[in-house]
């Protein structure tokens, strides 16, 4: 990457910059034109004279040359050219040029502000995609040095400025440079030595400010420091804030953190300072100017050796530099902070042993499989304080061994592997595969013939089977067609990306390569993914992330109408009655009671907060409805007779005591409200109560579940009375209401559900022992029957698993890493550890199934319990950066051998 | 059944006969009613347990494993209850009780039930008189087999 910003600015936009500069040129000309027409508008135009040069013969007898005013003889022409007019159309003329001149300076200055930001804009995301581009070419060991907080600092905001100082770069000096230099040499013309008096302290100036300015340069090269070392800090916290809370040290980040922006703040107040004593020096000096033109000025005026108006007009004069002066010296400012950004950013991103862009981004020109033998010879690896990691390491091995790394900690186990995965580069040594030379080939060939799975896999956070199918997305191979204003976004897209050097390719084509998977397209590798899900043990999980998410029926209608099948065979199955008390189900005739008033009235999913189960007898419909069907005295009542109830079954219970969390349907916090409530009125008085108080009670009742709370409030005739309510909701609910519920209806999907509660279509019934389990069973066997179990589980593919996996269990993360592992079909899996946190059962499941699904191909498992070796075809035993044995597992397990030694040492 | 109907039911339990109206009610509305299907099993030997049962209606059977296969031991009916020994000694089940008809149960969590017994020692007092019916009743057993093996041992 270029050293200096100036000459990453010339490299990648320097046909840009020309057009800028050119029209920064192009301008010049219209500005003088501006002045002159202003003097021609008030001399000739309205005062009527021009000024003529004349020779004067002087007293001494010397002849010089002097402007002389003369009356203009109207009618005139406007600039000798064209018809003549009289004065007053020659005024206006004129003030039409100047009109037509402001009009074209301005054009030119949009058209040059636009072409900058355009210029800048594309520098800008250039910059930041090559230095993304850098941090995915760093060896992995300097990820050690770099944090995360400081990289992304440094992407994002640190060089944000620099693509402001792109677009002026090279226009702005030339522009205001320009215009300096014109207003310069047009008092030079008129009168040079008012001209040179007012740039005479200019040179002062350009010794003083420098030196000032390199003060504020370092103090700017601190902050950048700082600020990185703050998004460290901040990074950091997040990363770890579960041992902040554990260890009650907020107290400590709190204080590191202000510490920092205590550095900060008066790196920052002296920059500040420094800032401003620059513009004070800056502005003193062009004071002086004026200071000088009224002193030596004007004593020459009253000597009358000067007239008056030169003096004014070589005081406007000056003014008139200043402006493109300051611009200049703000420009000079500007450059110096860019150039600093651009070198403190591009350092850090030159790290050594920096990967060839051809590693990443250089394709095969055939499909390389490993075939043969892997062989390591004198592979040596030392960490950056010299230390022996792996000490020539050489050993044979047949691609289609499936082979145990035995060795305790620092035995150079996991970073043996590591080096065969590519992960880290040998100092000394080669491994090859078959005939290709590790070390040679990109990763376009070492990430698609070989799977790494360490103990603490990394997952995207993305759906569950995007995740599955990481490793198969490499580039584009289908591409997506697009039509009319799709095809020309997509056409300026690629356009604008090969502008800023960045890559084109269309995250909307189909990156998937089916081939790898051994599939032909979506359905197949849906497929695939959940045969390897099987391999590892995660597919049972994805089966109840399916029950547990929802489908679009209008997009998956397959899906929907698959699971109204099973819907319906449940019914038949119901017909038993030892089976029938586990579920009961919707009937829109019929009051259910394993669900709750509010659910029985409402009689659907509600969509968004607009029904809230919980906040149901606050909405005005509701109580419409209520009110409606002559239920809201009623309703009242058995609020009275809930509270009643709570607060006699639970009022002498500390608040905090978990039968309330458990079992009350009313909060600890508003039960002395119910109390109070109770002790004020009697249940003849419900009716002289104020509003908020019978909402209060109101809201009771439409929480209690008849089957579950069995209070004897919910009576028959609550119950004709509710099922009219659902009907008076359903039949008169507002049209503006209507997307907030999706009624439950037997014959149809309902989007709004999961799965699981579709296929039910009621609910579970309570106090039937093992309800939960059995109705699982029950509902997983007609599923079977029907066949669409696997469809349930690619349901289950599209779920969400949150930044870095988060919304998954531990186990689940390292489960799916294998999976993920899996599905690409390397010739080659390299574990080190990979099962070592999961219980054993599945520890023993996932061994199984590995070494099935790889048999004739090649595993290289660093193993974390030696015994685990047994299984392997071969075992290499590693100590102390060397191969100590190698040999099948019954060679190698006699006595006294090292295996059996580390064997021993893990059983004791 | 709504809840003031299932105090009553609790009450004609010895158990509870002597607890107040409005734990009782508490300890109706917290527990948990469960209906086994007969043959169903509803704890089983060697499990580690977390509550007790009240047999509210129905009968179940008391099976223990023995090395030659299980034997039922004892049958329960309506009022009686089991379970107490795993969560009073937290050990595991030490029987496997299986309904023989349509079972109704209490299920009395661990936590609910040290606060019940702590609150009502007459209700430790009824659980203690039935542990000691049924250790005379196991130590009465004990003797008869203790002879029952005598008279073999002697015939021999």
């Amino acid at each position: 990457m270029e050293r200096n910003v100036f000459s990453f600015i010339l490299k990648y936009s320097y046909r840009q910059q020309i057009v800028l500069v050119l029209l920064a040129v192009v301008n010049m000309p219209f500005t003088m034109l501006g002045y002159t027409l202003v003097e021609k508008i008030v001399n000739e135009g309205i005062q009527g004279f021009r000024k003529v040069p004349e020779q004067v013969t002087q007293a001494d007898g010397s002849v010089i040359e002097k402007s002389v005013k003369t009356s203009i003889e109207f009618p005139e022409a406007v600039f000798d050219i064209g018809p003549e007019f009289d004065q007053v159309i020659f005024l206006f003329v004129l003030v039409g040029l100047f009109l037509l001149n402001i009009l074209l300076l301005q054009g030119i200055k949009y058209a040059l502000n636009v072409y900058r930001g355009v210029t800048a804009e594309r520098m800008l995301r250039r910059l930041r995609y090559a230095l993304f581009q850098r941090i995915l070419r760093f060896p992995k060991p300097t990820f050690k040095k770099t944090s995360q907080g400081e990289v992304i600092s440094m992407v994002t905001g640190e060089v944000e400025p620099l693509g402001g100082f792109v677009g002026e770069c090279f226009s702005l000096p030339v522009m205001q440079g320009g215009i300096m230099l014109m207003s310069l040499g047009y008092m030079l013309i008129a009168d040079w030595k008012l001209a040179l008096a007012a740039v005479a302290l200019y040179p002062l100036q350009f010794y003083i400010i420098p030196k000032l300015q390199k003060r504020v340069n370092l103090l700017g090269k601190e902050r950048v420091k700082r600020v990185r070392k703050l998004s460290e800090k901040i990074g950091e916290t997040v990363t770890g804030i579960g041992e902040i809370h554990s260890h009650d040290t907020s107290n400590l980040e709190l204080s590191t953190f202000s510490e920092r922006l205590n550095g900060i703040y008066y790196i920052r107040l002296q920059i500040y300072i420094w800032k401003f004593i620059i513009k004070f020096v800056n502005n003193f000096i062009q004071q002086l100017g004026p200071v000088m033109f009224y002193s030596i000025g004007g004593y020459l005026v009253i000597k009358g050796e000067l007239d008056l108006g030169t003096l004014f007009a070589a005081i406007s004069a000056h003014k008139e530099i200043g402006a493109p002066w300051k611009e200049l010296l703000g420009y000079y400012q500007r450059q110096a902070d860019a150039r600093i950004k651009y070198e403190q950013v591009v350092e850090q991103f030159a790290p050594a042993g920096l990967f060839e862009e051809e590693r990443l981004m250089s394709e095969p020109e055939s499909p390389v499989r490993f075939e043969g033998e892997i062989k390591a010879s004198g592979v040596t690896l030392t960490d950056d304080q010299n230390n022996s990691i792996l000490d020539s390491i050489s050993f044979t091995l047949g691609l289609d061994q499936r082979v145990a790394l035995v060795g305790g900690g620092g035995s150079g186990r996991d970073e043996l592997a590591e080096v065969m995965a590519r992960l880290l580069d040998p100092d000394r040594g080669t491994v090859n595969y078959g005939e290709h030379v590790l070390q040679n080939l990109p990763e376009a060939v070492t990430g698609r013939r070989i799977s790494f799975v360490d103990n603490a896999p990394f997952i995207f956070n993305l759906t569950l089977g995007d995740n599955l199918f990481y490793g198969l997305k490499h580039r584009p191979l289908k591409e997506a067609t697009y039509e009319g204003d799709r095809k020309k976004e997509r056409d300026s897209y690629i356009t604008e990306a090969l502008a800023s050097g960045n890559l084109e390719y269309d995250l909307g084509a189909d990156w998937i390569d089916y081939g790898a998977a051994g599939v032909e397209d979506s359905v197949g590798l849906r497929r695939a993914g959940i045969d390897a899900l099987k391999v590892v043990g995660l597919d049972e999980d994805v089966y109840q992330f399916g029950l547990r998410g929802r489908i679009d029926p209008e997009k998956r209608s397959d899906i929907a109408e698959g699971v109204l099948k099973v819907r319906r065979a449940l019914d038949e199955r119901l017909s038993d009655p030892s089976l029938a008390v586990l579920i009961e189900r919707f009937d829109p005739a019929a009051y259910n009671s394993n669900a709750s008033l509010a659910e029985n009235l409402l009689f659907g999913t509600p969509v968004g907060d607009t029904f809230d189960l919980d906040h149901l007898a606050e909405h005005p419909f509701i109580l419409e409805v209520l009110e409606k069907v002559g239920m809201t005295e009623q309703m009242v009542s058995m609020g009275y007779q809930a509270a009643a109830t709570m607060v006699e079954l639970f009022s002498d219970l500390p608040p905090d005591h978990e039968l309330f969390q458990q079992f009350s349907f009313v909060s600890s916090d508003d039960l002395p409200e119910l109390q109070g409530l109770l002790a004020q009125y009697t249940k003849d008085q419900l009716a002289t109560m104020k509003p908020g108080e019978r909402l209060t009670l109101m809201s009771l009742p439409f929480k209690l579940v008849q089957a579950r709370h069995r209070l004897g409030i919910i009576d028959d005739d609550v119950k004709v009375k509710v099922l009219e309510a659902r009907k008076a909701f359903a039949d008169n609910l507002p049209e503006d209401l209507t997307g907030s519920v999706a009624f439950f209806d037997p014959d149809h999907y309902n989007a709004a559900a999961n799965i699981q509660d579709n296929i039910l279509f009621g609910k579970i019934a309570y106090g039937q022992a093992q309800a939960q389990e059995r109705v699982g069973s029950l509902m997983r066997e007609v599923m079977a029957e029907l066949g669409i179990i696997e469809t349930v589980s690619e349901v289950g593919l599209e779920f969400e698993v949150g930044i870095g996996g988060s919304r998954l269990t531990g186990a689940q993360r390292q489960k799916l890493a294998l999976a993920r592992a899996v599905v690409k079909r390397p010739d080659v899996l390299i574990l080190t550890e990979a099962t070592a946190a999961l219980d054993t059962s599945s520890q023993a499941r996932i061994l199984d199934g590995l070494l099935t699904d790889f048999e004739g191909r090649s595993i290289i498992w660093g193993v974390h319990r030696p015994a685990m070796a047994e299984r392997f075809d071969h075992v290499l035993v590693m100590k102390g950066g060397r191969i100590v044995e190698s040999g099948s597992f019954e060679e190698l397990s006699k006595e006294g051998t090292a295996l059996s030694q580390l064997i021993a040492a893990e059983a004791a | 059944m709504s809840l003031n109907e299932e105090v009553e039911l609790l009450r004609q339990i010895p158990m509870f006969q002597k607890v107040e109206q409005s734990k009782l009610k508490l300890l109706a509305f917290t527990s948990e009613r469960l209906t086994f299907p007969a043959g169903q099993t509803v704890c089983e030997q060697g499990e580690p347990g977390d509550s007790m049962y009240v047999i509210v209606q129905g009968d179940a059977d008391v099976i223990v494993n023995l090395p030659n296969g299980p034997l039922t031991v004892a049958q329960l009916h309506k009022n009686s209850f089991f379970g107490e020994i795993a969560i009073l000694c937290d050990i595991p089940r030490t029987a496997t009780i299986k309904a023989t008809t349509e079972l109704v149960t209490l299920r009395i969590t661990k936590d609910l039930f040290y606060r019940l017994v702590s609150e009502f020692p007459q209700m430790t007092i009824e659980i203690m008189r039935e542990i000691a019916f049924r250790l005379d009743r196991t130590t009465q057993d004990l003797q008869q087999a203790r002879n029952d093996l005598n008279k073999l041992q002697g015939s021999d």
